[in-house]
């Protein structure tokens, strides 16, 4: 093939410019950290402080991030409601946690609480999620690629706006647990409870969700479907109800991290989805999509980095107030990883052709 | 073999989702808030209108399942099939307020006021009982007949439905234009619009003519072509250039008539149009879904707020006719900027990219780390209008200059500016559609590896979708600029990306005429009627989905893509699609 000239130097700008952002990026990084090191502005206790948060934080967008990866493992489609999904989750949760605070169940079993309203919070998410895929993706399986990726666009306003509707614009201040006030101490370190409690909860989800998938009869079938769906098909798997199945157990996953969230915060709203949604979406492609344990992992990097990073790297170098920053930290892993990695720490598989 | 009592299944189940629909619009509050707007003065409000259309629509999809079980005609089983399904639904509305009743929802569901079930029961009483199953038989019956009508009528009466329901919606729109005419008009005007819907008479005018037209027409159209054909070249012509002159003379008179607010309504929509044409580029003809748009229209709203503000923040004081290309060229060069990055990304991928890139540019605009330079969360205000004339110079800081000659103050100026600026840019990408970019960018829509085969330069097209489109969209900003008078980086929200994504969308992707159409009828209405603008995102949502389903090609879709949809209708994946069949088991 010829290539003249200017297309060459066409192609050398555009790898040039790549690299600068790469070189960029680390360099701001790098010197950031090094600057705040050396400068010693926060202490030890702080860092752990900022760690644990990320931990916390971290294992809620592992939550959500599991529907991303399950349904593009699947589907090979972004399902863009699932953060609303999520939200009807929380508003779920606050719900039967409002009314369990309100007749004192709550205080005198905090735990059978707090279980019985994830467990609320999960079984709306999912008839969402089954109202939204079987209205507005299944009839659309098999066409191009943009038009489910729009109608999920729209199915997350939709819904959005149907809460604002339902609920209407104001903030709900979620009822706080007595049992979670206040910090337990780990080797003189004290640690939020709530922080704690979050964590152990959406850990105990993960090995639920990671034990289905790999132990049980239907989670091979899902598997054998995220394979190769015709293959499967011929092996007698029925193909549209594992697409269900995964679906639901994405929008479970959703729906305890709504409810979590929400205890973390002290707040529910119709607009809480949208910020969280896209930073799990970041954490399940960091993690590699369609990868399982690579959504945790992805996860729980996003938290922390997210957590650590304005102190980190951004602090020192003249930022004011860097925790403004903190969701534009989260928007550039995003943008770096589909730039340079596509396919994420873990993942092997989906490359720039997705 | 298709049975009776299936039919039965089938009416039953489509009143049962009317009602639930039903149902679903009172708790988001939609009956309530429509309910203070008029269709008809004194008789119907635009909520029992939505009420109402719910059992139609029930009606008229009950009695097409009907006539679908047979091949011959069977009017009665229709009817009983749609009257079977509007009962259903009224039946259904009336336990949800029996029910309602009994059980306080309001303590869920925030919209399920006293004045809600006061409304619904019609001020108290028990009547309801009866009169929700009552109308929805009415309604279904209704339904059944308008779909059991002969072609021939149906179209003109749905038509005239149609049409006298849009002049409901915006009669004080035209009565606030027409009251301020002679006093003929004025008196015409409220003999046929209320305050807030039709009078009677009216509706009934309105209706009746438009039935009449819609039959005259539909009777003589071909006649009226044909004679139009028959004149000669010359007449044609002439006749073209008087249509085109009375267009251009409504266009530039409109906003002297009918004041501010129309005029503001209209800059809006144009501005949307712009950005709909920019996104048009690089959505509708490269097939690249960019869901960071509004980034381009920060970068020339802030281009001109930078170079033209009389404030704080103003780095030069010219005037807006030199800053306003100077707009577009930074988003240009933003356009390439963001899109180098992204040119090996596809599909989805690149959809959540730019919308990472749109959420930063806003975080970093509405910053303190970036305030010295763009004010942060106070934002840049005091944005000098754009003069025709002399402008006089720059005294010092908050003080507007002083312009020798005709400002374009308010947005009965801006309209022209924004209304010249769209109608340029339009003509700009019909002329790009044609050329050989626009057929490369096509080429890169369907399939980029052929296109590259074919001798496409991929990096050199997709910079340049990139850069025009952010071109127009940092027009767009430049003006919104000017309007407003100030910059604020929450107003560059997601949302304005989706928008524009959605007016693209419902338009028809890749159809010129088609953003026009989108930008009206998504951004228009909203404006106009303040009851629907508390629902307009939910509208949108639901109407992305719809088209997707529906009318993946929009309402006026260019004919190549139209071609195309209707050409690979089956899938690669069909096999997988659920079998519509099952239900027939029951």
């Amino acid at each position: 093939m010829r290539t003249s000239f200017g297309e060459r130097l066409l192609d050398l700008a555009v790898s040039g410019f790549l690299w600068g952002f790469r070189i960029l990026i680390v360099l701001i990084v790098v010197l950031g950290t090094f600057l705040t090191i050396r400068a010693g502005k926060y202490t030890g206790e702080q860092w752990i402080d900022f760690v644990v948060f990320g931990i916390s934080q971290g294992s809620i967008y592992a939550l959500i991030a599991l529907g991303y990866t399950m349904v593009y493992g699947i589907l090979r489609m972004i399902n863009f409601a699932h953060g609303e999904i999520f939200m009807s989750g929380a508003f779920g949760g606050y719900f039967i946690a409002t009314w369990l605070t309100g007749i004192g169940f709550m205080d005198k079993y905090p735990v059978l609480g707090l279980i019985f309203s994830m467990l609320f919070g999960m079984l709306i998410s999912t008839l969402i999620a089954l109202l939204v895929e079987r209205i507005a993706y299944r009839p659309l399986r098999g066409a191009p690629r943009l038009v489910p990726l729009i109608s999920a666009i729209g199915a997350s306003f939709f819904l959005q706006y149907t809460f604002r509707g339902f609920f209407g614009p104001g903030v709900y201040a979620y009822p706080s647990m007595k049992a979670l006030e206040g910090q337990w101490m780990f080797f003189g370190i004290g640690i939020l409870k709530v922080q704690i409690v979050v964590a152990i909860a959406a850990f105990v989800m993960m090995a639920i969700l990671y034990s289905i998938v790999m132990f049980t009869k239907i989670g091979k079938a899902m598997r054998a479907v995220s394979e190769n769906k015709d293959v499967a098909a011929l092996m007698g798997i029925d193909v549209n109800r594992i697409i269900v199945t995964t679906f639901a157990l994405g929008a479970a996953m959703a729906g305890a991290a709504g409810v979590l969230y929400a205890l973390t915060y002290r707040q529910v709203n119709f607009f809480i989805g949208f910020t969280p949604g896209i930073k799990a979406f970041t954490a399940a492609v960091l993690g590699g999509i369609g990868n399982i344990p690579g959504a945790m992992v992805g996860g729980l990097v996003l938290g922390i980095v997210e957590s650590v990073g304005p102190a980190l790297f951004l602090d020192s170098l003249g930022i004011p107030r860097p925790y403004q920053l903190k969701d534009a930290i989260a928007y550039i892993m995003l943008v770096m990883i589909l730039l340079f990695r596509p396919s994420g720490i873990l993942g092997e598989r989906v490359s720039k052709k997705a | 073999m298709m049975k009776k009592d299936n039919l039965t299944w089938i009416a039953i189940k489509t009143g049962l989702l009317s009602g639930v629909i039903a149902i679903f619009l009172c708790l988001i509050g939609m009956v309530e808030v429509f309910s203070k707007r008029d269709v008809v003065e004194k008789i119907i409000t635009l909520g029992d209108f939505i009420l109402l259309a719910t059992a139609v629509s029930a009606g008229v999809i009950a009695a097409r399942a009907a006539s679908q079980t047979d091949q011959q005609r069977q009017p009665l089983k229709s009817l009983f099939a749609g009257a079977l399904a509007g009962i259903t639904t009224g039946v259904l509305i009336a336990a949800f307020i029996g029910l309602s009743q009994q059980i306080n929802l309001r303590s869920v569901f925030l919209s399920a006021s006293p004045s809600l079930f006061n409304l619904l029961t019609f001020k108290g009483g028990t009547s309801w009982i009866w009169m929700y199953p009552a109308i929805g038989i009415a309604a279904g019956l209704l339904g059944t007949t308008l779909f059991l009508l002969p072609e021939k009528f149906r179209q003109p009466i749905t038509r005239a439905i149609f049409i006298t329901f849009l002049m409901a919606l915006f009669s004080g729109l035209f009565r606030v234009v027409m009251i301020n005419q002679s006093s003929g008009i004025a008196k015409l005007a409220k003999y046929l619009f209320g305050q807030t819907g039709l009078t009677l008479s009216g509706a009934i005018i309105f209706f009746v003519a438009v039935v009449a037209i819609s039959m005259f027409w539909s009777a003589r159209s071909k006649n009226l072509q044909e004679g139009f054909a028959r004149i000669p070249k010359r007449g044609q012509t002439s006749i073209r250039v008087v249509v085109f002159a009375l267009l251009a003379y409504v266009v530039l008179m409109l906003p002297q008539v009918s004041g501010p607010f129309i005029a503001q309504v209209i800059v809006i929509v144009s501005l949307y149009a712009l950005m709909g044409l920019g996104l048009n580029i690089t959505l509708g003809f490269a097939g690249l879904l960019d869901l960071g748009f509004v980034a381009f229209f920060a970068v020339g709203a802030y281009t001109v707020g930078l170079l033209t503000s009389y404030g704080i923040f103003g780095l030069q004081h010219i005037p807006f006719w030199v800053a306003a290309p100077i707009a577009v060229l930074v988003s240009m060069m933003f356009g390439a900027f963001l899109g180098l990055p992204v040119l090996g990304i596809r599909g989805d991928y690149l959809a959540i990219a730019t919308l990472g890139f749109g959420e930063i540019v806003r975080l970093l605009a509405g910053s303190d780390f970036l305030a010295p330079f763009f004010g942060g969360p106070q934002g840049i205000i005091g944005i000098q209008k754009p003069c025709l004339g002399t402008l006089g110079e720059f005294i010092r800081v908050d003080v507007p200059r002083v312009c020798n000659g005709l400002e374009f103050a308010g947005p009965k100026e801006i309209y022209y500016l924004a209304v010249a600026s769209a109608i340029l840019v339009a003509f700009i990408a019909l002329r790009l559609q044609r050329s050989r970019l626009g057929r490369a960018w096509m080429a890169i829509r369907e399939d980029e590896d052929v296109a590259e085969a074919l001798g496409i330069n991929l990096i050199q097209t997709k910079l340049l979708a990139y850069m025009l489109g952010a071109a127009f969209a940092g027009l767009g900003g430049a003006i919104f600029t000017v309007l407003v008078g100030s910059i604020f980086a929450t107003s560059m929200q997601l949302i304005v990306s989706i928008n524009v994504v959605a007016l693209i969308i419902v338009g028809g992707m890749g159809s010129i005429p088609g953003v026009i159409v989108g930008a009206i009828a998504l951004i228009g209405m909203p404006e106009l009627l303040r009851e629907v603008s508390e629902y307009r995102f939910l509208f949108y949502g639901a109407a992305l989905i719809m088209m997707m389903l529906a009318k993946p090609e929009g309402l006026w879709p260019s004919q190549a893509t139209l071609r195309e949809l209707h050409h690979e209708d089956a899938g690669e994946d069909s096999e997988i699609a659920p079998a519509k069949s099952s239900q027939a088991k029951a």
